[in-house]
């Protein structure tokens, strides 16, 4: 009996059908490779559901109308590649100042610049944490499965929801054009964070940016019964523009604390032989399969190797890196530039002198072998 | 509903210069709001950057002060998502038309039903007095201290040109005609441009000499002419006020509606 249920499709397929598991309403985009697909599919399955798509006319403007739609009370996403995403910076940070829920996928393609469209690279993740200017915080998640793809989109809706800011997904190339089984969960499996709305009824003055003691911010859909102002300058409670000091210190604050204080909320990451191992390997996206092939296959001849799977990239969860990797010899952080979570993973360890790095960097996906030919020369078994 | 009634009055004083024309547009699009009897909460108001960007803050509707140049891609966002409330785009020339201009004429292209207003002062005048897209050949500015040798946009052939439905000029001076054409602009289905030429006495008026902000505007009231008038014949460097273009056309969220009908039919 054919199981609907079960797709054999690509990455970006499996981004598209976790955004519509979660609810997207609304798509602004621009085409890029490797991200496009995306834009395709959902310009498809989007009206379909009485969503809206459209193509902009560059990332900016893309940016712009999923802020623009979201504060309408829609679920928004768009999807871009390194160019775009460094077109999108402007107004990711003016998402992040007013606060309004967007899902951006950068699907990582080989950079600076034009760099190497059609093959992969890792190499935005500090673009991700720090492509915006002025101090602030940001959610960046990745996956190295379809099956996750599906799950982590699901869940960067989840958190820009609660939390009220951009999540960016952070795929690459080889994930989203990958092709591999995905089984749909059912509609209710997996749970879904809808909009915190305000409670405060017509008439009442509602203060769209004071924070609940829980740090939250209720909010009002444009075109509903109270009118406010959303503002990317430094706003009082009213959403008006300020240059007290208390009211610029206190707002940068609320946003960098909303995120850093729930960095283990935030955290998600899987773990394979941790318990024992010896040898540690770090990886995320498409390299962690290769890092997970590896221990896979040394594991059986004897190797404690184990490896920690990160998923949430930012805000960095340097308590639990910290924790897995204790009682380890060697970490060795396998990733595709030139060692962008090797840092943050130096910065988290104690003893950082057992923190090696296993990369590529020519546009080619890291390989097992590339990985054992590293780790020999780690453990001081020759080249 | 009174004009007052409108304005965000904790938010005063505003910060415009004294003599600044920006007030007076803020004055006649309130009124062409009173006269179409509209309801708050069915307008948006969307800016950009700069002097006319702060517009927003000032009026009780809701109110989205964007980034430099993007406020119609931000607008094309909220109009999609909720086509029935009425979009205003209040910009200045360098917001509109320098950092802007793309998102001006793929707004204008896609004929969306919007109303983008252009306060054209000539000038960037937040950061002090720098040439604009607008300033024209020969005029000076604090980046064009010998001269500028940027020509101009001429903001009308460029809004006609990309497509807009509605296309129309006023000035400062004439306040009954600019509330009336923001009137007509407002209820056109479509993506209507309203260009208002808008003194800036401290920048514009003072390094091109051009007087006080009644100077200016006396200006504007010399060297306009209604559309299509004999004067303007007789002499061709009259600038030319009143609406250009008026033409039914397919407005882009109601034919994306017809997309969503057709993709829904298909999946049945």
């Amino acid at each position: 009996m054919k199981n609907q249920n079960i797709k054999f499709i690509q990455g970006n397929e499996a981004c598209v059908e976790g955004a519509l598991y979660a609810g997207l309403d609304f798509f602004a985009g621009y085409p890029i490779t490797p991200s496009t697909e995306i834009a395709e599919l959902l310009s498809y399955r989007l009206p379909q559901k009485g969503g809206k798509f459209i193509q902009m006319e560059d990332e900016i403007a893309s940016m712009g109308a999923i802020i623009g739609a979201s504060l309408t009370g829609s679920k928004v996403m768009t999807a871009t590649s390194g160019p775009g995403f460094s077109l999108m910076q402007e107004a990711l940070g003016y998402a992040i100042m007013t606060e309004i829920p967007c899902v951006i996928v950068n699907v990582q393609r080989g950079g600076p610049s034009t760099g190497i469209p059609t093959h992969v690279s890792q190499g935005d993740v500090y673009q991700a944490r720090w492509g915006t200017h002025g101090d602030h915080a940001i959610v960046t998640i990745t996956a190295s499965s379809h099956q996750d793809v599906f799950q982590t989109t699901v869940d960067a809706f989840n958190i820009s929801e609660t939390y009220r800011t951009p999540v960016i997904l952070l795929y690459d190339e080889v994930i989203g054009h990958m092709r591999e089984r995905l089984v749909l969960p059912k509609q209710g499996e997996l749970p879904l964070v809808e909009r915190l709305r305000t409670s405060v009824r017509e008439g009442v003055d509602y203060h769209p940016y004071l924070p609940r003691e829980d740090g939250r911010l209720p909010m009002s859909d444009f075109g509903g019964v109270h009118r406010y102002n959303v503002t990317g300058l430094f706003h009082d409670m009213w959403g008006f523009p300020s240059d007290n000091p208390e009211v610029v210190h206190d707002l940068i604050r609320h946003l960098v604390d909303k995120i850093r204080n729930n960095v283990n909320q935030i955290a998600r990451f899987k773990e394979y032989y941790l318990k024992d191992a010896k040898c540690i390997l770090i990886s995320y996206g498409s390299s962690a399969r290769s890092a997970r092939h590896v221990v896979e296959y040394l594991r059986p001849r004897g190797e404690k190797l184990g490896l920690l799977e990160l998923q949430t990239l930012w805000p960095f969860p340097h308590d639990i890196v910290n924790e897995k990797c204790v009682n380890a010899k060697h970490i060795v952080v396998v990733e595709m530039n030139m060692g962008q979570i090797l840092r943050e993973v130096k910065r988290a360890v104690e003893r950082p002198e057992r923190v090696f790095m296993a990369n590529r960097i020519d546009g080619v996906f890291i390989t097992p072998k590339d990985i054992r030919d590293i780790l020999r020369v780690i453990q001081g078994k020759g080249v | 509903m009174t004009i007052k009634g409108y304005i965000r009055e904790r938010f005063f004083p505003h910060i415009w210069c004294p003599g600044c024309g920006h007030g007076i547009v803020l004055n006649s699009l309130l009124r062409a709001i009173e006269k179409l009897g509209m309801s708050k909460n069915e307008i948006v108001v969307v800016s950009g950057i700069g002097c006319s960007s702060r517009i927003s803050g000032y009026v009780d509707f809701h109110t989205l002060h964007t980034i430099h140049g993007r406020a119609l891609a931000f607008a094309t966002g909220v109009k999609m998502s909720r086509p029935e409330l009425n979009l205003i785009v209040p910009m200045g020339d360098g917001d509109a038309l320098a950092i802007g201009g793309n998102h001006f004429i793929h707004a204008a292209r896609r004929n969306i039903d919007m109303t983008a207003i252009v306060m054209n002062n000539r000038i960037y005048g937040m950061t002090g007095g720098q040439y604009s897209p607008l300033s024209g050949y020969g005029t000076l500015a604090t980046t064009a201290p010998y001269t500028n040798i940027d020509y101009a946009f001429d903001t009308v052939e460029l809004a006609k040109a990309a497509g807009a439905s509605f296309v129309a000029r006023s000035t400062t001076y004439h306040v009954q005609q600019l509330a009336k054409i923001l009137k007509q602009a407002i209820v056109h289905e479509g993506f209507s441009v309203v260009e208002v030429l808008s003194q800036c006495p401290t920048y514009f008026g003072r390094k091109n000499r051009k007087g006080t902000a009644a100077d200016m505007m006396e200006y504007y009231k010399n060297n306009t002419t209604p559309v299509g008038s004999k004067a303007k014949k007789e002499n061709p460097d009259l600038i030319e006020r009143g609406v250009f273009v008026e033409k039914e056309m397919l407005e882009y969220c109601r034919e994306y509606d017809k997309i969503i009908e057709r993709a829904m039919k298909g999946r049945t």
